[in-house]
């Protein structure tokens, strides 16, 4: 049973942050129907911007701060300089774009910072709490809880705020959308810039636990688009229910199975999962039409 | 299309000649590797290109194929003394066999769903290769016995450079006539709406599992070159990076045009020999000028040139 619990705990850890990018994916997909392979780094540019930030002498919350306006700043920066001028290309060459701009921020990163491994001291203390046996550490918590909060103020803002419906609006139908009188290229900048804050802060509250360097973003953006296709594209709860669930199979894998083979594991339970729902866990069918 | 099948195979004529000729400007063996290299990766490109191209199915895990035929000629003369050109053919042969059982419910899957199913298949390549260290050396990966034919070896980049042009022309060549044929006709009409290729009597699943197969042993062939080329193989011949960079060179090039996949492989092949000066800037430049390609010429180098081309004439 501790054994169980530790395995959950672990998991669900590092689902949260799968979780996250698969939010941010998600987001942006429907927001301009772009999946974007640079949403790892942001995760990567929040982590490390706070740890040279603080090295730099910013006290660490201004430097989280900053570290998120950064990361907004380089989302913002993706959509207007690579996004926008190639609205009306093909899905696969949008990706290309995406994977160029990830391979552009991974080269700037490690000129502006270095190649090393870098931490931040965690939020609350490095005393682990004991639960029933196993040992969780209190960042897991910072990190289970951030991630809730982000998923809740997400949800507000959507459900709750004019701008939101605007982004629904634009992800059901971006021509009505405009013909209503709504600004999509801004929508589709906004969806950038909230997708890099949600990494930046994903980023950091996960650098304490896992370290992080120049070239983390690469696996993270593969794990974040694979949550998000497991739950079915296009679906926030799905993301983070995909994401979870990831997070657990790793976990469980490793611990029961191979520690070698837990990606294995991981991706063998996917394709399972999507021969028998081709749309992922709540992703709904589309209609091709002739 | 008489006249378009002779334009298509005289483009291949082009390439032919270029081959022979380009060598009489080699300076030195460096040149011969660089350019083997680049009509490697085009055969595996060319074979991509088939299934996005054409068929319009996205492939994120075509490493996989790589990292199988490279490691067939690294484990086979190694562990079982078979002859290194068998191996070439059994790692094909392979490639082509799961190729078919993966892709029987893989395919069946659309869009980003493939993608993701494909992605995880490559994955799954690179972590057996990764963790089979009794078989494949582990991630430090394993040395290969150069190429012999009747006591005849393969070696030297100058040697490759032959092997490798004359494996690309014959493979475009057979890929040509596979788009040309009713095969060719049925993948094209399955990209432009997989139900209106149904109801015309297109039997959708079989033609996309051909083409997969297809493509798998081009991939398979390109792997055991490369790894019979260099003469020691790592997984990462497998891995997802390397499958972005096939996407990349099909992409680059021009999806739907084979002299594409060689201007594609040829630029992702000969960027990074040319940017190592610029040492810790190698990274954002590549990244840039990827971006920049995609920005500006969006239909892909070839397709994008020729349209330039086309009305500028008129």
């Amino acid at each position: 049973m501790a054994e169980f619990l530790q395995f959950l705990f672990s998991g669900l850890t590092v689902g949260a942050v799968y979780a996250l990018i698969a939010l941010g994916f998600t987001l942006i997909y429907n927001a301009s129907d772009v999946i974007n392979f640079a949403q790892g780094e942001f995760v990567m540019l929040g982590g490390m911007s706070t740890v040279f930030l603080a090295l730099a002498g910013v006290p660490l919350p201004l430097a989280a701060l900053l570290a998120i306006v950064l990361t907004i700043a380089a989302g913002f920066a993706l959509h207007r300089g690579a996004i926008e001028p190639a609205r009306d290309a093909s899905p696969v060459t949008l990706i290309m774009i995406t994977i160029g701009a990830s391979i552009f921020i991974r080269g700037a990163a490690q000129v502006v910072f270095d190649k090393r491994f870098h931490s931040l001291p965690p939020l609350l203390g490095s005393e682990p709490i004991s639960l029933g046996g196993a040992t969780l550490l209190p960042q897991s918590l910072v990190v289970l809880a951030g991630g809730a909060v982000i998923v809740v103020l997400l949800w507000l803002f959507i459900d709750r705020t004019l701008v939101g419906k605007a982004i629904i609006a634009t992800a059901a139908n971006r021509l009505a959308a405009r013909l209503v009188g709504i600004n999509t290229r801004r929508i589709v900048g906004l969806a950038f810039a909230i997708s890099a804050a949600i990494g930046a802060v994903a980023g950091i509250l996960v650098t304490p636990l896992t370290l992080t360097s120049y070239d983390v973003g690469t696996l993270l953006a593969l794990k974040g688009f694979a949550a998000a296709m497991l739950g079915g594209i296009g679906s926030a709860l799905g993301a983070v229910i995909g994401g979870l669930i990831l997070g657990m199979l790793e976990a469980f894998g490793a611990g029961y199975i191979s520690s070698k083979y837990k990606d294995a594991v991981a991706f063998l339970i996917i394709l399972a999962v999507l021969f028998a729902m081709p749309q992922g866990l709540l992703g709904r069918g589309r209609v091709e039409r002739v | 299309m008489r006249a378009l099948i002779e334009h298509r195979l005289g483009a291949l004529l082009v390439i032919g000649v270029i081959a022979v000729l380009l060598p009489l400007t080699f300076p030195s063996a460096y040149y011969y590797r660089v350019a083997a290299l680049v009509f490697i990766f085009a055969l595996a490109a060319v074979g991509l290109n088939l299934l996005m191209g054409f068929a319009g199915q996205v492939s994120l895990g075509h490493a996989g194929f790589l990292g199988i035929g490279a490691y067939a000629v690294a484990i086979g003369p190694t562990h079982f003394e078979l002859a290194s050109w068998l191996c070439v053919v059994g790692g094909g042969v392979l490639s082509g066999l799961i190729a078919f059982v993966v892709g029987r419910p893989v395919l069946q899957l659309k869009g980003h769903y493939l993608a993701v199913a494909t992605l995880g298949f490559g994955l799954l390549v690179f972590i057996v290769l990764s963790n089979e260290a009794g078989w494949t050396g582990g991630p430090d990966g394993m040395p290969v016995p150069r190429l012999e034919l009747f006591s005849w070896r393969a070696r030297g980049p100058d040697t490759w450079y032959w092997i490798s042009a004359a494996t690309f022309l014959l493979a475009a060549v057979l890929a040509l006539n596979l788009i040309d044929s009713p095969t060719g006709r049925a993948l094209r009409a399955i990209h432009d709406s997989e139900v209106a290729a149904r109801v015309l009597g297109v039997d959708v699943a079989r033609q996309k599992l051909a083409v997969f197969v297809v493509s798998a042993i081009y991939a398979s062939v390109a792997g055991s070159y490369i790894a019979l080329f260099n003469g020691h193989i790592t997984p990462d011949i497998a891995g997802f990076l390397r499958s972005i960079e096939l996407v990349a060179m099909v992409v680059l090039g021009g999806m739907g045009s084979i002299a594409g996949s060689l201007v594609g492989a040829a630029v992702l092949v000969l960027l990074p020999q040319m940017l190592t000066g610029l040492h810790d800037y190698e990274q954002m430049m590549l990244g840039l000028i990827i971006m920049g390609f995609m920005i500006f010429l969006r239909q892909g180098i070839v397709p994008g040139l020729t349209a330039a081309r086309d009305r500028w004439r008129s």
